[in-house]
């Protein structure tokens, strides 16, 4: 029996309502989908990943389902930061250590920098968090701020969501943003007023985590519209599938934002393989799994597809602080990209 | 002339005019003001501006390093590490540059360290940066360690006995080559050798391998104990192992040259045509 209020949104804390606890179990209860079914070759971006809470086993799933590359957007925690220390630990974490474990798994990985709006509500913290934040901005391997925007909408997110906008104006970056779970729609608005107002392009900076409900205005604007398949609360592969017969392909990027909680790291993968099956043109899933990402969060040419086209063999014994991932003598089996991923169990 | 003057003019003409453009204005703009922020950001930018290329360097322009700072090797320098001591060298003129450069590792991504302590032995004052340069050995990441070990003449100049002896033992502890630590032979001492014949007994007794190179730091302080285990290994250690054996009997003086004479004159003729020596196996441990 689900009682409402019992299980809690990982990402946003709310509680989930029982109709959405409904969905996530009909959903779950369709899936795994056959990945074995995806053409060889096929190559995912999967643009809004939290790598730095998910598994070795994620990691091998989502190279044997062809995710080329990933791009972790900073964000909370799932609990607030202290101080400004964690964040500095954090940053370098994901420009450092998890850039290294992805490559382990011969997936590309980017990441995005940003102060979250939920710390923002920490004025001492995100004054801190601002004062570093530049420094990280700047570094290789970083495609965007992000990602940033509102939560509860207070005063102290807009001041820094503002700040941050000019930072990315500065430093010449798109900019991702989460919009909120709470008072969406006005929300989303809100968030391209203030980036329209600081003369921000919409052609650089990503709406993600959008819905039936904010779909049409981002797109109607010149914003990218990203989605994230999160069973459950935000988007399930079933509904992006009939949104992307709808508006077709332009300006639509579909991610996992799979972080600590139930979410779905092959959700593109699945997803892709879900609207082929509905009879959408290759070229259109393409468009909404790869190309699109790769043209936004490519513009600071920090991300290029000949990352991953040209990249070597795996060096399964580069050490990154000392430690491999592998534990000795070990070398991991790799599936080869796409297809042929045989008894590939997809748990 | 200096190494500034000459980092510049080999980034000039490698790098094209708009990176040129974007390294000589933020420069600029560092020598008025050496702002931990702008500092920072030029840092992290520098390889998108003006590349990542290899810096080619003639034998004239190495020739010319060692001239305006004797023992600088600038050789193995990328066109973003050469653009990024550049704006380092900019900001030296900071109030407190050992605090500013602290506060930059801080956020530094692993290339942005390399290339802070690749410039050490350029910044003013060296001697204020010892517990930096201290710092970077600390470091886990072998290239970071190797950024301040390696043809780099800063610890060979400033660092105490036990910091030089710490290096030491940590490079053959995560498998660095001892060979182009700098100053190598003029720094051996008894108190490094005890160290390192107690880490080749703990080694031996864990039946792990023991780098050839570690022989080198024993031969000149070896007792007749050492020189037995030294003539031991001449039969029973594989090719490197072997020289290593032989050169360390032939840097412990009359008594381990004539034993190594005795036992492999053939090992002792090489060394005296100098067809073997501690540079040529210290290359071969860095390639492996």
């Amino acid at each position: 029996m689900d009682v409402p209020g019992e299980i809690a949104c990982p990402c946003c804390g709310e509680a989930l309502t029982s109709a959405q606890i409904a969905a996530l179990r009909s959903q779950l209860a369709v899936e795994p989908l056959e990945l074995t079914a995806l053409p060889a070759g096929s190559m995912f971006i999967d643009p809004h990943c939290h790598m730095i809470s998910r598994t070795t086993d994620d990691y091998l799933a989502m190279a044997a389902a062809g995710v080329v590359a990933v791009v972790e957007p900073a964000f909370w925690l799932g609990q607030p930061r202290t101080n400004v220390g964690a964040y500095i630990d954090y940053l370098s974490h994901i420009i450092g250590f998890e850039r290294f474990r992805a490559g382990q798994f011969g997936i590309r990985h980017y990441c995005t920098v940003g102060l979250n709006s939920k710390e923002a509500n920490d004025e001492a913290l995100a004054e801190a968090v601002m004062d570093i934040l530049p420094a990280f901005a700047a570094k290789e391997g970083v495609l965007a701020i992000g990602e940033i925007g509102y939560d509860d909408q207070t005063a102290l997110e807009d001041r820094y969501f503002r700040a941050q906008i000019e930072l990315a104006k500065e430093l010449d970056l798109p900019i991702m943003i989460h919009t909120p779970h709470r008072d969406k729609k006005r929300g989303t608005s809100r968030t391209m007023d203030v980036l329209v107002e600081h003369g921000f392009d919409p052609a650089r900076c990503v709406i993600d985590h959008n819905n039936e409900e904010t779909v049409r205005e981002v797109l109607d604007q010149g914003f990218w519209a990203g989605f994230s398949i999160y069973p459950g609360t935000k988007m399930g592969n079933a509904r992006m599938t009939e949104l992307v017969l709808h508006y077709g392909a332009a300006g639509i990027i579909l991610d996992s934002a799979c972080d600590w909680g139930n979410s779905d790291p092959l959700a593109v993968p699945k997803t892709a393989l879900m609207m082929a099956a509905r009879g959408i043109p290759a070229e259109t899933i393409r468009k909404v799994t790869y190309d699109n990402a790769l043209a936004v969060y490519g513009l600071n040419g920090e991300m290029k597809a000949t990352d991953w086209l040209d990249a070597g063999e795996i060096d399964h014994g580069a050490l990154f602080a000392g430690n491999s991932i592998l534990r000795a003598g070990e070398v991991p089996h790799i599936p080869r990209r796409g297809g042929g991923v045989g008894n590939l169990e997809i748990v | 002339m200096t190494p500034l003057a000459l980092l510049t003019a080999w980034v000039a003409r490698q790098a094209d005019a708009q990176g040129n453009a974007w390294l000589g204005e933020r420069r600029a703009a560092l020598r008025a003001r050496p702002d931990a922020r702008m500092l920072a950001i030029a840092l992290g930018l520098a390889p998108r501006k003006v590349g990542k290329a290899a810096l080619d360097l003639s034998a004239d322009d190495l020739a010319m390093a060692e001239q305006v700072r004797p023992g600088w090797l600038p050789q193995g320098l990328s066109l973003d590490q050469a653009a990024r001591l550049t704006l380092l060298l900019e900001a030296s003129v900071a109030d407190d540059f050992p605090a500013l450069l602290k506060r930059l590792l801080t956020t530094s991504d692993l290339a942005e360290q390399i290339a802070l302590y690749r410039g050490l032995p350029l910044y003013p004052e060296p001697a204020r940066l010892t517990l930096l340069a201290v710092e970077g050995l600390r470091s886990a990441v072998r290239g970071v360690f190797e950024s301040v070990a390696h043809d780099n003449p800063f610890p060979a100049e400033h660092f105490s006995q036990e910091a030089w002896n710490q290096m030491l033992l940590k490079a053959l502890f995560i498998g660095a080559a001892l060979a182009p630590i700098v100053g190598l032979d003029r720094r051996w001492n008894a108190d490094l050798a005890h160290m390192l014949l107690d880490y080749a007994a703990e080694r031996a007794a864990a039946g792990r391998p023991i780098s050839p190179e570690l022989w080198r730091g024993i031969g000149r302080f070896a007792d007749a104990a050492h020189i037995e285990r030294l003539a031991g290994l001449l039969d029973s250690g594989d090719a490197l192992e072997r020289q290593a054996a032989a050169l360390a009997l032939n840097d412990a003086g009359p008594s381990g040259q004539a034993r190594l004479r005795a036992d492999q004159p053939e090992y002792a003729r090489m060394i005296a045509a100098n067809e073997i020596g501690w540079n040529a196996i210290g290359n071969r441990i860095k390639i492996s």
